[in-house]
């Protein structure tokens, strides 16, 4: 998320330039552990129960997919038509024990799966408030065409592309959006949530280890989807405290200047408000404030505004 | 006069869809040019285009399938390595256009490749399965195939003429309402998937009519081969669900040209309402595809272990319940929507029933080759891959089921790997399958076996290659449609996808040979018999290619494996079935109705996407005329007479009585 220096246009430098970014990030990529957003690194709670059903689930299921794999190669090389040694059973067309066990198996697996799926589906219900003995931080959040908003209503501040919450805090997300569909989603903290214009909905995660981490939208809405990646740190109270105190210098985020913010625009360095308008995220969702106002009528055959891809590093 | 259309519509300054549609537009025009000077205009028209015959509409469905599934892989070709250079870095496609490209690749492969493949196989084999001479409403399947191929032609109109939606390919509101894609680009998708949704709807009563209706005397249902069991089911699938994607598409239609807010989440429209509609359509879908390719399956894998399907019944009922479940899925596309644990509980746990049925349809092929004796050809080769990689699909399927589970997978390209791994293994190994094996019947030759042999290796590895690291991306928090991605650890896996798609590229190209090959050498590939691979069902009781009425007299079926038992019987009693009385037989018309119709839909498609009105009505009006022509016709059917029948038929008889005497001496011997 560096830099924004345009390459020069030149046909084959994508390609030549490849190569050793490519050998620096496969030593990256390779060693699973060091990555920023790998789901099954979890940074929290919510993360990391959901990576364990991924892991249980995919060893539950992998029980019994990898003997189907190898039986089923086992039959077709056995029962080649050059084996004189297999047996030719060329009218053996059914057998009860057989069908009660092919029946039984999947079934009984996913009796078990559809267990997990029903608790899981409860007890990690996005909407559910997660335990702590400390009070909740309430985080505002809407998505813009194409960055993402945080409203921090009880510090009043906010900031555009850069989320900050402190560590084992409970944090109580209320996601709107200002135009198109988006979903909000920091890979290892847990669940993702659509957001949706005129509806808010709601998520509730918490961060036990510090870390910087990246989130992300999940759902495709424009041509600058991919900007939407940004930063999100959990840090110690008093680091929290201090990032608040740095916001409170930024500009208002009043209607007037929310209503440039969502325009069509892309935010790679991110920026931060020092007060917020009253009402205003509640104003969004009841839509008496306008929505974005997308690209416009003409020129959409040509390049839309203020889309250029990132230069390299 | 020509509404929203000016030249500013024609991209001059991208090269790439113009370079592309230049030289497609050339071999088009050099194909043409070809069949004029030839002089074979006059019998394309009369044996082909006319026709309304179900095996040449089939395979016209097969070659617009095969086509479209090229179309489709170079678009993704360009997005794969497009991605393995946009690592900090802008790539080659701009956003724009990129986001066209995974829009189109997604429509393309689903709507013109994979179902025309599919319907294609359908219309071509079930009547002769089936032991009757023609579909249901023969002109109807013309007029439905035409119509499809008016679709596909907008699809690829919006490459050099004005754009291609940039929503996905699911042109999901609000995105897709006209303030944030003011372009024509989801018009052309609109029309498009409107106008060949119409031919899928019709082509779907049809079969299902021809089913239920038309068998031969004594095809009772529990006798009728799996191919039919799951063409029933998928085009029953194909008329309850293609009218939800009608009516979805028409409110997204009427709220971009009209200004109605039914999804527009202002004046009490709701965009989650698309969402559960299209989904309601497109859960179905999965299935209106996967059903005929279970069906392929079940015969190949039979054919070539020499054995019938291990526990028809049971499959039956597998099938049927995959075709009543399929309906009770759909929310799972969305449980990051937020509907809450009971909501998505239920759907998580239906989402899995689902999977019950489906493994046991993968045991039951198991214990089909048990105790057989297997022949390793192309089709044989197809289906065990299907067999090995689409076990892995199913358990992600099942994995993404469970709610908690797709709260971090959900859009990521671990499901994008998912959706690719069951369709891609079961829809498209088993197109392949299925071209291979009933290729000989449609042409009266087989396919060159050592090409497609080739195409399958490369086309299984490559595949595997692309969709593993996609997994492993997935997990490690990639979502899918990213124009391009600074995250340094997605880079190695996005790259390796890459390299896997110019192993498939070489999988695609030994494809093509094949069949080039095949061509050139069909006299030694020559099929004389009709019966080449010894088969089980009908379809091989007849000569290959079968004559216009597909049988002499109609077959009298007397169990399951209705050809399999008179082949029995003829081998025991080393003589073919006493010579049948031969009767003229009736046979319907050609007619041009379906291409005219599918010419007006067209004018009517394409007028409305530019909003030239004058057009659209002509349009209009020049559809309903064809219909009130064909409606009023005087001659319905022409008469084939008994000699002609005769003749056919004895010929088929004398090879098939020489390779039964043939078969004889090598027994003998």
């Amino acid at each position: 998320m560096t830099g924004n220096a345009a390459r020069p246009p030149c046909r084959w430098g994508p390609v030549f330039a490849a190569a050793p970014r490519l050998a620096a990030a496969t030593a990256a990529g390779l060693t699973l552990s060091g990555c920023q957003m790998s789901l099954l690194n979890a940074k929290g709670p919510v993360a990391a129960d959901e990576a364990n059903i991924l892991i249980v689930a995919s060893i539950i299921m992998l029980a019994i997919i990898v003997p189907t794999m190898i039986l089923t190669l086992v039959f077709a090389w056995w029962f080649r038509a050059s084996n004189l040694k297999a047996v030719y059973r060329p009218d053996w067309a059914f057998s009860g024990k057989i069908e009660l066990v092919v029946w039984s198996v999947p079934f009984l697996t996913i009796v078990f799966l559809g267990g997990i799926a029903w608790i899981g589906a409860h007890q990690l219900d996005p909407a559910v408030p997660r335990e702590s003995d400390k009070p909740p931080l309430r985080v505002q959040v809407v998505s813009l065409d194409w960055k993402w908003l945080f409203i921090y209503p009880e510090q009043q501040v906010a900031s555009v592309n850069e989320l900050v919450v402190p560590v084992n805090t409970p944090v109580q997300f209320i996601l709107t959006s200002s135009s198109v569909w988006n979903s909000f989603f920091v890979p290892r903290l847990g669940s993702m949530i659509y957001t949706m214009r005129g509806m808010t909905s709601q998520l509730n995660l918490i961060g036990d280890q510090e870390a910087n981490l990246y989130g992300l939208s999940t759902h495709f809405s424009g041509d600058g989807f991919p900007h939407m990646l940004f930063p999100a740190r959990i840090v110690p109270d008093g680091a929290f405290a201090d990032w608040i105190q740095r916001a409170k210098v930024g500009p208002p985020l009043d209607t007037a200047s929310y209503g440039e913010l969502a325009k069509q625009s892309v935010a790679d360095v991110p920026v931060t408000y020092g007060s917020v308008e009253p009402d205003l995220f509640r104003r969004i969702v009841d839509q008496t404030i306008p929505k974005g106002p997308g690209p416009g009528r003409e020129g959409d055959n040509g390049a839309p505004p203020n889309v250029k891809p990132k230069g390299g590093s | 006069m020509l509404g929203k259309l000016t030249w500013s519509a024609i991209p001059f300054d991208q090269p790439i869809p113009l370079v592309a549609a230049a030289l497609v537009g050339l071999v088009l025009l050099g194909v043409i040019a070809w069949v004029a000077v030839a002089g074979w205009l006059p019998y394309l028209w009369r044996e082909w285009i006319t026709s309304v015959d179900h095996k040449r509409i089939g395979v016209m469905y097969v070659l617009l399938g095969l086509v479209m599934l090229i179309r489709g892989f170079s678009d993704a070709v360009l997005m794969r390595s497009h991605q393995a250079l946009a690592y900090n870095a802008p790539g080659y496609l701009p956003p724009e256009h990129y986001d066209q490209i995974f829009s189109a690749h997604g429509t393309i492969m689903i709507f013109f490749g994979a179902m025309p493949f599919m319907i294609g196989l359908m219309n071509f084999v079930v009547p002769l399965q089936l032991g009757v001479r023609d579909v249901a409403f023969p002109t109807l399947n013309s007029v439905s195939f035409w119509l499809t191929a008016s679709g596909a032609l907008l699809v690829n109109v919006s490459l050099v003429v004005g754009e291609f939606a940039r929503t996905g390919w699911w042109p999901s509101p609000p995105l897709s309402e006209t303030t944030y894609s003011p372009g024509v680009g989801v018009d052309y998708y609109l029309w498009a998937i409107q106008i060949s949704g119409v031919g899928t709807l019709m082509s779907g009563v049809n079969l299902v009519t021809t089913i239920l209706k038309m068998r031969a005397p004594g095809m009772s249902y529990l006798r009728m081969p799996m191919f039919c069991w799951t063409a029933l089911a998928s085009n029953l699938l194909i008329v309850a669900a293609f009218p939800i994607l009608t009516a979805t598409l028409a409110m997204l239609t009427l709220d971009r040209y009209l200004g109605f807010h039914f999804f527009t989440d202002e004046a009490g429209g709701n965009s989650m309402l698309f969402m559960n509609l299209f989904w309601c359509w497109g859960h179905p879908e999965v299935y209106i595809l996967a059903l005929p390719a279970y069906g392929v399956f079940s015969e190949v894998i039979s054919t070539f272990s020499g054995k019938p399907l291990f526990a028809y019944r049971s499959m039956v009922w597998a099938t049927l319940a995959i075709c009543l479940l399929s309906f009770t899925v759909w929310l799972h596309h969305f449980f990051t929507m937020g509907p809450g644990g009971d909501v998505n509980g239920v759907f998580g746990i239906t989402s899995m029933v689902i999977a019950v049925p489906t493994g046991v349809k993968i045991f039951d092929w198991m214990f089909t080759m048990y105790g057989g004796r297997v022949r390793f050809t192309t089709p044989m080769l197809w289906s065990v891959a299907f067999l090995v990689t689409f076990v892995v699909g199913g358990a992600t399927g099942v994995l993404l089921a469970i709610p908690p589970a797709d709260f971090v997978l959900h859009n990521s390209m671990f499901l994008v790997a998912h959706f690719h791994n069951v369709i891609v293994s079961a829809v498209i190994f088993a197109a392949f399958a299925g071209y291979t094996y009933w290729f000989p019947k449609a042409f009266g030759f087989t396919l060159d076996e050592v090409w497609g042999k080739r195409a399958f290796w490369f086309s299984l590895v490559g595949y595997v290659w692309v969709f593993t690291p996609l997994y492993v991306v997935g997990l490690l928090g990639m979502t899918r449609r990213l124009q391009h991605f600074s995250v340094a650890e997605w880079y190695p896996w996005v790259v390796a996808a890459s390299l896997g798609v110019i192993v498939m590229i070489v999988g695609v190209v030994c494809q093509v040979v094949q069949l080039v090959v095949s061509i050139r050498r069909r006299d030694q590939l020559r099929d004389v018999t009709g019966d080449p691979w010894d088969g089980r069902s009908l379809e091989w009781a007849t000569a290959s290619p079968p004559p216009s009425f597909n049988f002499a007299v109609m077959p009298h079926v007397e169990g399951e494996e209705a050809y399999w038992a008179i082949k029995q019987r003829a081998r025991e009693q080393a003589r073919l079935r006493e010579e049948p009385d031969y009767e003229p037989v009736e046979m319907p018309l050609n007619s041009p109705t379906g291409i005219v119709c599918a010419f007006f839909a067209t004018l009517v498609g394409f007028a409305m996407i530019w909003y030239i009105l004058w057009l659209a009505a002509l349009g209009l009006a020049g559809a309903f005329a064809t219909f009130v022509v064909f409606a009023w016709r005087d001659r319905v059917e022409y008469e084939i007479p008994a000699e002609a029948v005769a003749r056919i038929n004895r010929l088929n008889r004398a090879s098939r009585l020489e390779a039964l005497q043939q078969a004889r001496r090598k027994e003998a011997a």
